[in-house]
C-alpha cells in the first residue's frame, strides 16, 4: 500500500468520461489489411452466436489499463475475440498456440505468414 | 518495399504488411485459419464482410442528410425511426439500430462512446482515430465546447450544446444544418456538403464557398 | 415516441459493482430527466458472460451539465443524453 495511490472505488480504466487528457489528437491511420480480417471476423463470429459483443468488450475491459497505450485497437480486439472463442469452446489454447508457432515459421512480415 | 501483388481474396497487400510479423498478426492469421478449417466461416466469406465494410462511407450518411434537408416526409421518417427510414433507403445497415440527432439554430448536437467506441459503422464505416482516443472519450462529455473548439467549431452560449454518449444498443448521427446559399441545390450537390465530420457533430456542412471552385453548383 | 405529457425524473444508482456494465460511472448518482425509452434489450450485464440476458427497458436519459459536473462547468445549461437500462434507475424528485 502506497501512501500517494487512492484506494480503488470500482471505477474502472475504460470508463473514461470526465477525466483530464490531452487535446484530441488528430492522426489518421489506414486500416491495414490484418486489422480489416479482424474486424470482419467479430462480425462474423457474432453474427453466427459464437460470442457477444457484450462478452469482446468486458474482455477487452479487463485488460489492465496499460494495454489501452501498449496495444492497438485491432491487437486488443484479436486478443478478445481468441479469448471469446476459447470460452465458447470453439478454438483451444493449445490448438491457437500450437498453430502460432507454426506461422511464425512461416516467414519474417504478415505478407510471408499469412495465407488466403 | 511494398508487395506489389494482390491476395487470393483480391485485397492488395498493404506497407503495413511487410514490417516484421507481430504476436497478434500470428494470432488473427491462427483463429482465422482455424475458424476456416473447423466451418466456421470461409475465406470467401471473410473476405466479403471486408468488401462490405469498406463500401460504407461518410458518402453514404452524406445522402442520407440531402434527402432530409429536401424532403420533409423523410425528415420525419429519419426522425422517428432512422434505421427503418436508412434500410428503406437502401443501406445495409444490418441490425444497427439508429438514432438521428437534429442540429437548429439554438441546438448542437454532438456523439460520443465514452466506454469503448460505439459509432454508426453500419452507415458510415469504421470510425476515425480519433474517435476512439482517450482525450475525445474523457473530455467530451465534460468540455464539450472545448473539444469543437479542437475541431473548429465554436458555438455563441445560447446554442445548446447536446452530448450524446453511445452508452448501449443505439448508434447516433446527426443531422447537421443546411448551409445558406443553397437554395435549389440538387440533393446530390447538397450532399457534398456533408461531411463525415458534421455527421459526429464535431464539425459543421460545409458552405458553399467551402466547395472547390469547380465542384460549386452555379 | 412523441412528447411525455409530464417529466419523469430519475436518479441513476449509484452502485459501484465489478462487472461488466453498460453505466458510466460518471453518471451515477446523478439526476435527468427520462427523453423516451426503447426496448426491451437483453441486459448486457448478463450477455457478456455468455448468459442469456434479461429483457429491459433501455431509456435515455438527458442531464443538464451543471447536475452531472457542477456549477462550475463549462456550460450549466448544455446537456447530455446517455442510455441507461431500467435496472440502474430509482424514481427522484427534479433536481
Amino acid at each position: 500500500m502506497t501512501d500517494n495511490i487512492p484506494p480503488f472505488d470500482g471505477r474502472r480504466w475504460h470508463d473514461m468520461g470526465g477525466d483530464t487528457a490531452q487535446a484530441v489528437p488528430k492522426d489518421q491511420h489506414d486500416f491495414s489489411l490484418w486489422e480489416k480480417r479482424v474486424d470482419a471476423l467479430m462480425i462474423l463470429c457474432s453474427a453466427k452466436g459464437h460470442f457477444t459483443v457484450d462478452g469482446l468488450r468486458r474482455v477487452l475491459e479487463d485488460m489492465p489499463p496499460e494495454s489501452f497505450e501498449t496495444m492497438t485497437y485491432y491487437e486488443r480486439w484479436i486478443a478478445s475475440i481468441g479469448q471469446n472463442l476459447v470460452e465458447a469452446g470453439v478454438l483451444t489454447p493449445a490448438e491457437i498456440g500450437q498453430r502460432m508457432s507454426e506461422i511464425q515459421t512461416r516467414g519474417a512480415t504478415y505478407g510471408d505468414a499469412t495465407r488466403g | 518495399m511494398p508487395h506489389d501483388h494482390m491476395s487470393p481474396s483480391g485485397h492488395p497487400f498493404r506497407a503495413d504488411d511487410d514490417v516484421p510479423l507481430s504476436y497478434w498478426q500470428a494470432m488473427e492469421i491462427a483463429v482465422r485459419e482455424l475458424l476456416i478449417e473447423k466451418g466456421v466461416t470461409t475465406a470467401a466469406e471473410i473476405a466479403s464482410q471486408i468488401d462490405a465494410m469498406d463500401a460504407r462511407s461518410p458518402a453514404n450518411g452524406a445522402q442520407v442528410v440531402a434527402r432530409i434537408w429536401t424532403d420533409p416526409a423523410f425528415r420525419a421518417a429519419m426522425l422517428q425511426d432512422a434505421s427503418a427510414a436508412t434500410a428503406a433507403m437502401g443501406f445495409d445497415i444490418g441490425p444497427m439500430k439508429l438514432i438521428a440527432v437534429e442540429n437548429t439554430d439554438t441546438l448542437h448536437n454532438v456523439v460520443v462512446c465514452t466506454l469503448c467506441s460505439c459509432y454508426p459503422r453500419n452507415l458510415l464505416g469504421l470510425p476515425p482515430d480519433w474517435y476512439k482516443s482517450r482525450a475525445y472519450r474523457s473530455r467530451t462529455v465534460r468540455e464539450p465546447r472545448a473539444v469543437l473548439a479542437e475541431f473548429g467549431v465554436t458555438l455563441p452560449d445560447n446554442t445548446e450544446v447536446r452530448v450524446h454518449d453511445s452508452t448501449a444498443d443505439m448508434r447516433y448521427i446527426v443531422i447537421p444544418t443546411r448551409p445558406a446559399g443553397t437554395d435549389g441545390w440538387s440533393r446530390d450537390d447538397l450532399a457534398r456538403l456533408v461531411t463525415r465530420d458534421s455527421m459526429i457533430g464535431t464539425g459543421r456542412a460545409k458552405s458553399p464557398e467551402g466547395l472547390a471552385g469547380t465542384d460549386r453548383p452555379t | 415516441m412523441g412528447m411525455r405529457p409530464v417529466a419523469e425524473f430519475v436518479r441513476v444508482r449509484a452502485d459501484m459493482p465489478p462487472g461488466h456494465i453498460r453505466t458510466p460511472a460518471y453518471l451515477r448518482g446523478k439526476v435527468g430527466v427520462i427523453e423516451r425509452t426503447l426496448g426491451p434489450f437483453p441486459n448486457p450485464e448478463q450477455l457478456a458472460y455468455r448468459h442469456t440476458g434479461t429483457p429491459l427497458p433501455l431509456h435515455r436519459v438527458r442531464f443538464t451539465m451543471q447536475e452531472i459536473w457542477g456549477p462550475q462547468t463549462e456550460t450549466p445549461h448544455d446537456t447530455l443524453e446517455a442510455e441507461i437500462y431500467a435496472h440502474w434507475l430509482d424514481p427522484a424528485d427534479a433536481p
